[in-house]
C-alpha cells in the first residue's frame, strides 16, 4: 500500500511541475503588462514596481525565483490589488469554497447513492426507471440554468430561501449546495446503481444470503462495500469539476469563494492572482485524485492485495 | 436438391450486418430515436437559421422592449425589444457548430494518437499513454480559463481548447480497440501483405473500430456543448454581437426576475439538445455494443 502511495505521488509531481511551468509562461506571453493600462506613471515608479513584482529580471530567473517562492509557501503579491498577497486571498477564498464543496458533496453522494442503490434493488421497474430518468434530468440542466431556475422558483416565487449570499442569513447555503452538487448526485446514481448490479452478483453475496441474513444487512454491510468503489474512483475527477462548478455557483449566489476571485482575476487580468490561484488548485485537485485513487485501491482487496498487504 | 440445401443454408447463414442489427435495435430504442430525431430537427433548423429565422438577428425594436410571448414574438422579446426565438436560432448555429467542430478536433487527435500508440506498442505506446494519463490529472477547466484570458476570448481558440481537452478519453478508447484488434489474424494477413502501417491502421484499424469512437462521440458533443455554455455563461466565451445559448441564458438570469422567459426558452433549448445527445448516446451505446450482442 505505501508502495503504491509512493509511486502515484512520484507521479504526481511532474504533472504538478508541468502546471507551474506552463500556468508561468503563458501569464507571461498574455498581451498587455498588467501596468500598461494606467496612463503616465511616473518611470522611477514603474521601475520600482517592476522591481516589487520582480519584472525586470530576465525570464528565466524570474521562473526561478518563482519556484523558490512556491517551495516557500509564497504565491507572490497580487496585480489587481496592491498591498494583498494571492496568499491571503487564497486563505479567505479558500474556507468558503471548502464549505460549499463539502455541502455539495454532501448532497451528491446522499441524494445520489441512496438513488442508485434502490434502483440497483429492482432493476428494470419503475422503482429503477424514475430515479435513474431523474437522473438523466439532473446530469443535462447545468448547473448555471438550475441555479438560476432554483432562485427564481424557490428564492422569488415562493420566497422560502435566500436568493444570494453566504452566512448572512440562515438558509442560504441552501441553494449553493443543492445547484453545485445536483449534477455529481446524478452521476453518483448512475455509478453506484452500475456497482452494486455488478457487485450484487458476485458469490460472497449468495453466502451472505445463505447465512440467513435480512436482505438490508447484505445489501449495507456487504453489497455497499464492493458496489461503491466506482463512486469512490469518480471522487476524486468530481472534485476538480466541483472546483470549476464553484465558478459559476459563487458567481450566481455572490460567493466570497475562490472560485469566484478567480473568474474576477481573470476578467482583471490579475496575471499573479490568476498564476498563483492555478497552482495552487492544481496541486489540490492532484493531490484529491491520489486520495482518491489509494481510497478505492484500498477498499478494493483484489487490488490491495496487488500492491503487497 | 443438394443445390436448393445450399441455397437453404446460405439463406439462413447470411444474417444481418454489424449496422443493421445496430439500426434494428436503435429502433427499438423509444429515447433514443426521439434523440436522434430532435436532434436532427435542430441541426436542420440551425442550418437554415438565415431563411426561416421569423425577425433578422439585428432588429430591435426599442419601444416594445422585452414583452412576454405573444402571436408576433413567439417566444417574446428581450429588453432591446429583439425576438427570442431568432436569438435562440442564431445562438443554436454557434452552441451546435461549436459542440459539432471541438469534438471533430477532439476525434482526429484523440483517433489518430490513440491508434498510433496501440498499434505501435512497446515504449511508444507507454510514452504516449503516460503523457495521457498526466494531461487527464491536469485540472482543465482553469486551464481554458487560462487560455481564454491570455490569448483573448477567440471563438477559434475555443474550438481548439474544447478539442484539446476532450480528445484523451477517446484516445483510451482507441487504443484500446486497437490493442485488441492488433492480435487478429486479418491485422497479421494484411501485416504479411506487407502494407504500411498508416494504411492497416486506415483501412482495417479505424473501421473495425468505429462503434466505440461513434458511441463516445455522440457522447463528447453534450460535454464540449456544456463547456461552451458554462465559459460563455461566465463571459469568458463567445462574446457579442455573437450569441451563443451559453450567453442567452447568461443574459436571462440577470433579468429573470421581471422577465424569466428570457431565462427559461434558451435553457430549454439547451437542456433539450444536451437530453437528445446523450440519450441517443445512451442508445448507440447499447445498439453497438458488439460484446453484448450476436449470442
Amino acid at each position: 500500500m505505501w508502495r503504491f502511495i509512493g509511486l502515484r505521488l512520484l507521479q504526481a509531481i511532474p504533472v504538478i511541475l508541468a502546471v507551474i511551468t506552463v500556468t508561468f509562461f503563458l501569464v507571461r506571453i498574455a498581451p498587455g503588462g498588467p501596468f500598461s493600462a494606467e496612463k503616465a506613471v511616473l518611470p522611477e515608479v514603474k521601475a520600482a514596481l517592476e522591481a516589487q513584482y520582480r519584472l525586470d529580471l530576465p525570464l528565466s530567473e524570474q521562473y526561478v525565483a518563482y519556484l523558490g517562492d512556491l517551495a516557500q509557501g509564497e504565491f507572490g503579491p497580487s496585480f489587481k490589488y496592491p498591498g494583498r498577497s494571492v496568499n491571503e486571498l487564497i486563505g479567505a477564498g479558500l474556507p468558503v469554497t471548502a464549505e460549499l464543496g463539502f455541502y455539495a458533496l454532501l448532497v451528491a453522494i446522499l441524494i445520489g447513492g441512496t438513488a442508485g442503490v434502490i434502483a440497483s434493488l429492482r432493476p428494470n421497474s419503475p422503482q429503477d426507471y424514475i430515479p435513474m430518468t431523474a437522473a438523466m434530468i439532473g446530469i443535462c440542466i447545468p448547473s448555471f440554468l438550475l441555479g438560476p431556475l432554483l432562485v427564481l422558483v424557490f428564492g422569488i416565487y415562493l420566497d422560502w430561501l435566500p436568493v444570494s449570499g453566504w452566512g448572512d442569513i440562515p438558509g442560504d447555503k441552501i441553494l449553493p449546495a443543492i445547484t453545485l452538487g445536483s449534477a455529481y448526485a446524478a452521476y453518483i446514481a448512475r455509478l453506484s446503481r452500475a456497482g452494486m448490479l455488478e457487485v450484487m452478483t458476485q458469490d460472497y453475496i449468495r453466502t451472505a444470503r445463505a447465512k440467513g441474513l435480512p436482505e438490508w444487512q447484505v445489501v449495507i454491510k456487504h453489497g455497499l462495500r464492493g458496489g461503491m468503489i466506482p463512486v469512490v474512483a469518480f471522487l476524486g475527477p468530481a472534485f476538480a469539476g466541483l472546483l470549476a462548478g464553484s465558478f459559476v455557483v459563487e458567481t450566481i449566489f455572490q460567493i466570497p469563494g475562490l472560485g469566484r476571485f478567480y473568474v474576477q482575476a481573470a476578467f482583471n487580468r490579475d496575471y499573479t492572482m490568476i498564476l498563483g490561484t492555478t497552482v495552487f488548485l492544481s496541486t489540490l485537485i492532484v493531490l484529491f485524485n491520489l486520495l482518491s485513487d489509494v481510497l478505492a485501491a484500498w477498499m478494493n482487496p483484489r487490488l490491495r492485495s496487488q500492491f503487497g498487504e | 436438391m443438394v443445390t436448393d440445401t445450399i441455397t437453404d443454408i446460405a439463406e439462413a447463414e447470411k444474417g444481418t450486418s454489424l449496422w443493421q442489427d445496430a439500426w434494428l435495435r436503435l429502433r427499438k430504442n423509444r429515447l433514443a430515436l426521439v434523440g436522434l430525431f430532435m436532434l436532427l430537427a435542430f441541426i436542420v433548423i440551425a442550418i437554415l437559421t438565415p431563411w426561416i429565422a421569423p425577425y433578422s438577428y439585428e432588429a430591435q425594436n426599442l419601444d416594445l422592449g422585452a414583452s412576454p410571448p405573444s402571436a408576433e414574438h413567439w417566444l417574446g422579446t428581450d429588453v432591446f425589444g429583439r425576438d427570442v426565438l431568432t436569438q435562440i436560432m442564431y445562438g443554436g448555429r454557434v452552441s451546435l457548430a461549436v459542440g459539432f467542430l471541438a469534438t471533430s478536433v477532439a476525434l482526429i487527435i484523440g483517433v489518430t494518437w490513440g491508434a498510433i500508440a496501440g498499434y505501435v506498442g512497446g515504449r511508444v505506446d507507454a510514452v504516449m499513454m503516460r503523457l495521457v494519463d498526466m494531461l487527464y490529472a491536469l485540472p482543465f477547466m482553469i486551464f481554458i480559463v487560462l487560455l481564454m484570458v491570455v490569448f483573448g476570448r477567440n471563438i477559434l481558440l475555443l474550438f481548439l481548447a474544447i478539442g484539446a481537452v476532450e480528445w484523451l478519453t477517446m484516445a483510451r478508447i482507441m487504443r484500446g480497440q486497437v490493442q485488441s484488434l492488433r492480435q487478429q489474424e486479418f491485422v497479421e494477413a494484411a501485416i504479411s501483405l506487407g502494407l504500411s502501417p498508416s494504411t492497416i491502421i486506415r483501412r482495417h484499424l479505424i473501421p473495425n473500430a468505429l462503434g466505440p469512437i461513434i458511441v463516445y462521440t455522440t457522447l463528447t458533443i453534450p460535454s464540449v456543448m456544456l463547456l461552451e455554455a458554462f465559459l460563455s455563461f461566465l463571459g469568458l466565451g463567445i462574446q457579442p454581437p455573437q450569441t451563443s445559448w451559453g450567453l442567452l441564458i447568461s443574459y436571462g438570469a440577470e433579468t429573470m426576475e421581471e422577465y424569466p422567459w428570457l431565462l427559461i426558452f434558451p435553457g430549454m433549448a439547451l437542456t433539450l439538445t444536451l437530453f437528445s445527445l446523450n440519450f441517443l448516446g445512451d442508445g448507440l451505446r447499447d445498439a453497438l455494443d458488439v460484446r453484448g450482442s450476436k449470442d
